[in-house]
C-alpha cells in the first residue's frame, strides 16, 4: 500500500511517502504565500523522488497548522498525534516526544503503543518556538545555520532573563553594549529556549526515552541546552523535520 | 458531524432568560425615572441586604455586566485601552478593566434603538447612552480586587459613597459562629449605613422575602445543574452560561426565585423525563472551569462538531449554585433552611440563616487552599460521568484561576484527561482562537473521537 503524509508547517511544507511502511519518496518546501500551490508543489516532488504516479498513492493524510489549506488530502490528524505516529515508529522506546518547529514547541507524552498520553504546546509566546532562533540570529548578526556551532564554543553561562522573545532582543543589545561575547549570547539564547521547553515537558511529566524532532532539532547549541535542562540525552532522528509527515503517512495506511 | 443520536429541541424557557436580563438592565438605568434607587456591587454581593430599602431599588453586578462589554468586542477594546490611557495595568482583572472602561468612556453597553426599545449596544441599538450612575455601593470582599474595584469606581463617579463586607471567614468545612457573627454585624451596621445613605426606613419583612428568595435561587439553580448527570445532558455550558447569569444579576428578587424554580426547573425536568438533548450527538463529556473567553463563545459550539458536550464545570455549578452532599454521597442542592418569609421571627435570626448558609458557596472555598477546589471537580468529573477537563488558564481573573496548574495535576492523578488553554474572560486581545481550536482536536483525538 502506497500512502502519503503532508505536514503544512508554519515555514515549511513536507512530505512523506510510504510503500509498505518505508519510506519511498519525500520533499521539503517552503511554504509560500500560495500554501495550496506549494503544497501540490512538495507532493510533486516527493512523488518524482518515490518514482511512482501521484495516482498510485492510495491515502493521503494532512497534518500541521495548515493542514485545512490541502483539500486533496483524503482526511487529517493534529500535529500531536502525527509526532507521536512518527517517532514511535522511529524509536519504539519513545515515552516523550519534544517537536519545536517555527511557530509552536511541544511535549508530548505516549505510552508503548503510541497513544497519546498527555500534551502540551507553547501558548503564544515566541520564546518557546524556532522562530526565536531567528531573530535572534539577526541580532547577532549570525547567519541561523552558525548559530548552534557558534555557541558550543560559550565558555560561560550568561543568564537571559527575558521571557518574551521581543524583550529578549532589547536584552541581547544590552549584551552587546557590556561587550558579552558572542558565543555566550548564542548560548543564552539556547538556553532561554532550552528553559522553556523543559518546563513544558516536565509539565506532562516527561518519561524516558525523549525523541527530539522539528526544524530545531538541527540546532546543535539547542540540543545542548536542553539535555543539561532534562539532564538526559535526547534521541534525534536523521531528518528530524521530517518525523510529522511520517506519521500522517502512517495514519493514511491505517497504522498506529 | 458525528451522528445525531438524540432527539433535541430549543429551550422553551430561552426568550423570557432573554427578556429578564434584558429588564433587569433597564431597571437600573431607569431607575431614577420611576423615583427609585440604583446601586452597583459584585455578583457575590449580599443583595437580599438593600432589598430592605424597598421594591424600587435596582442593582447592577459588576462581573455579569462586564461580560456583557466583553461580548461586544468593539465597547470592550474601547474599554480597555480608556482604562489603560488612564494608567490601569493591563494584567488587572478584565472585568474590572471593562467596567472602569465603561465609566470612564461613559457609555453603557445597552441602549435604545430607533422605536425607543431597549437593546444590548451591540444588537444595534441607537445613540450610546451614558453609563447610569449609581447612588451607592453595596459590595464583599473575598476576591483580591473586590473592594479595590468598587473603590476606584466611587472615586471614578465622584464619591459615590460604598460600604463593602468582609465575607472572607475561612473554608466552609471550619465555619464557627463567631466567624458568622463577623460577616452577620458586618451586615447589621450596613443595614444603619444604608439607611443613613439613602435616607430611607429599613424594612425588615422585605429583607426576610428576600433572604428566601436567595434560597429558592441558589439551591433551584444547583438542582437544575444535578439534572445534567443525565445522558444525554439536557443542557450545555454554553446555554448555562446564559441562565446561570440570573444569580449573578439578582438573586434575591423574586422573579430570579421564581424563574428558575417554576418556569427554568420544570422544563429541565421535563427534558430528562423526555430524552431531550442539548447536544444530539452527545459522545463526549467535558467540563470547563473559570469564566469563559466571553467573545469566544463559539468555541462551545466547535466542540459539537466532535460529539461532545461541555455539561458545565464547578464555575456554573458553584458560582451561585449551593450544594449539599446527600445521604447516598452525592452532590444535591442545598435544602433550604426557611421556606416562608414570616418564620423569620428577628432581624438578627435571618441574617444569620443567610449568612450560614452563604459562607458555604462552592466557589467562594477555593481561595482558601487548592486542594477543596481539586476535590469537588473530581466529585463533579464522577457523578456527571465525565471523559475529560478543559481548563481555561483565565489570564483575566486571578481570583478564579487560582491553583488552576493544582487543580489540573489533581485530576490527571485522578485519572482525567486533562487540555489547558490559555486566554482572558474579558480581554480578547489575550485569547487566541485558532491555537485554541488547534489544542481542542488534538485533545479530542487523544479522547479517541472524529468529526466524522
Amino acid at each position: 500500500m502506497i500512502t502519503a503524509g503532508i505536514d503544512m508547517g508554519a515555514k515549511t511544507i513536507k512530505v512523506v511517502i510510504l510503500k509498505d511502511g518505508e519510506i519511498i519518496g519525500k520533499s521539503i518546501v517552503i511554504g509560500g504565500l500560495d500554501q495550496k500551490k506549494s503544497a501540490e508543489e512538495a507532493v510533486e516532488k516527493a512523488v518524482a523522488e518515490a518514482g511512482i504516479t501521484r495516482d498510485q498513492i492510495e491515502k493521503m493524510v494532512a497534518t500541521g497548522a495548515g493542514r485545512g489549506e490541502v483539500d486533496f488530502a483524503d482526511s487529517d490528524i493534529t500535529e500531536v498525534g502525527a509526532d507521536a505516529k512518527g517517532a514511535i515508529k522511529l524509536y519504539p522506546s519513545a515515552r516523550t516526544v519534544i517537536d519545536v518547529g517555527a511557530e509552536e514547541g511541544r511535549g508530548i507524552r505516549i505510552d508503548s503503543a503510541g497513544k497519546v498520553v498527555d500534551f502540551s504546546i507553547n501558548e503564544k509566546c515566541a520564546a518557546g518556538a524556532g522562530s526565536f532562533t531567528e531573530s535572534m540570529a539577526r541580532a547577532l548578526e549570525v547567519p541561523l545555520e552558525e548559530l548552534g556551532p557558534l555557541s558550543l564554543k560559550s565558555t560561560q553561562e550568561v543568564p537571559m532573563n527575558a521571557q518574551c522573545a521581543v524583550f529578549a532582543e532589547s536584552e541581547v543589545v544590552t549584551m552587546v553594549h557590556n561587550k558579552i561575547p558572542k558565543e555566550d549570547m548564542a548560548r543564552a539564547v539556547h538556553d532561554a529556549i532550552a528553559s522553556r521547553i523543559t518546563s513544558m515537558v516536565r509539565k506532562v511529566g516527561f518519561e524516558k526515552d525523549v525523541v527530539l524532532i522539528g526544524g530545531l532539532a538541527h540546532n546543535v547549541g539547542f540540543v545542548k541546552s536542553l539535555e543539561k535542562d532534562l539532564e538526559t540525552e535526547v534521541m534525534i532522528p536523521e531528518q528530524p523535520e521530517f518525523v510529522g509527515a511520517l506519521g500522517a503517512a502512517i495514519a493514511a495506511s491505517g497504522g498506529a | 458531524m458525528a451522528e445525531a443520536k438524540y432527539p433535541t429541541e430549543k429551550l422553551k424557557a430561552w426568550n423570557r432568560a432573554k427578556e429578564l436580563r434584558l429588564m433587569y438592565y433597564q431597571n437600573y438605568a431607569e431607575a431614577h425615572d420611576k423615583g427609585g434607587l440604583r446601586y452597583g456591587g459584585g455578583a457575590w454581593t449580599f443583595d437580599a441586604v438593600p432589598a430592605g430599602l424597598g421594591e424600587d431599588v435596582y442593582p447592577i453586578t459588576s462581573e455579569p455586566y462586564s461580560a456583557s462589554i466583553a461580548f461586544d468586542k468593539e465597547l470592550s477594546l474601547e474599554c480597555l485601552e480608556a482604562t489603560e490611557k488612564a494608567g490601569y495595568a493591563r494584567d488587572l482583572c478584565a472585568y474590572m478593566r471593562n467596567y472602569w472602561g465603561s465609566i470612564l468612556l461613559d457609555k453603557y453597553a445597552f441602549n435604545y434603538d430607533a422605536d425607543g426599545n431597549f437593546k444590548p449596544r451591540a444588537a444595534g441599538g441607537g445613540e450610546t447612552i451614558g453609563f447610569p450612575k449609581a447612588d451607592f455601593l453595596w459590595q464583599d470582599h473575598i476576591c483580591c480586587s473586590h473592594a479595590k474595584w468598587y473603590q476606584v469606581i466611587s472615586e471614578l463617579e465622584g464619591g459615590i459613597p460604598m460600604f463593602c463586607v468582609d465575607n472572607a471567614v475561612g473554608p466552609a468545612s471550619e465555619l464557627t459562629d463567631s466567624k458568622i457573627k463577623y460577616v452577620v454585624d458586618q451586615l447589621n451596621d450596613g443595614i444603619q449605613w444604608l439607611e443613613k445613605v439613602t435616607k430611607r426606613d429599613y424594612n425588615d419583612e422585605l429583607l426576610y422575602k428576600a433572604i428566601v428568595n436567595h434560597f429558592r435561587s441558589t439551591s433551584s439553580w444547583a438542582r437544575i445543574c444535578e439534572l445534567n448527570k443525565t445522558i444525554p445532558a439536557p443542557l450545555d455550558e454554553k446555554t448555562m452560561y446564559s441562565l446561570y447569569v440570573f444569580g449573578t444579576l439578582h438573586k434575591a428578587s423574586q422573579y430570579v426565585a421564581d424563574f428558575y424554580e417554576k418556569e427554568l426547573l420544570p422544563e429541565v425536568e421535563d427534558r430528562v423525563k423526555r430524552g431531550i438533548a442539548a447536544v444530539p450527538n452527545e459522545s463526549v463529556r467535558v467540563m470547563s472551569d473559570t469564566q469563559p473567553p466571553w467573545g469566544f463563545l463559539k468555541v462551545f459550539r466547535y466542540l459539537e462538531k466532535y460529539g461532545c458536550v461541555s455539561v458545565g464545570s464547578l464555575y456554573t455549578f458553584g458560582l451561585v449554585g449551593q450544594w449539599e452532599v446527600k445521604e447516598d454521597g452525592t452532590w444535591g442542592p442545598k435544602t433550604i433552611p426557611v421556606t416562608d418569609p414570616n418564620d423569620f421571627s428577628s432581624r438578627e435570626e435571618a441574617l444569620t440563616s443567610y449568612v450560614r448558609y452563604e459562607l458555604h458557596k462552592p466557589e467562594w472555598q477555593h481561595f482558601y487552599h487548592p486542594k477543596i477546589k481539586s476535590d469537588m471537580m473530581i466529585r463533579i468529573a464522577k457523578e456527571w460521568k465525565l471523559d475529560g477537563i478543559m481548563l481555561h488558564y483565565n489570564r483575566g481573573c486571578e481570583g478564579l484561576s487560582v491553583g488552576i496548574a493544582e487543580n489540573r495535576l489533581a485530576l490527571q492523578d485522578a485519572g482525567y484527561p486533562v487540555m489547558t488553554f490559555e486566554g482572558n474572560m474579558g480581554d480578547e486581545r489575550e485569547f487566541d482562537m485558532a491555537r485554541t481550536m488547534a489544542r481542542i482536536d488534538a485533545f479530542m483525538e487523544t479522547l479517541g473521537v472524529k468529526t466524522a
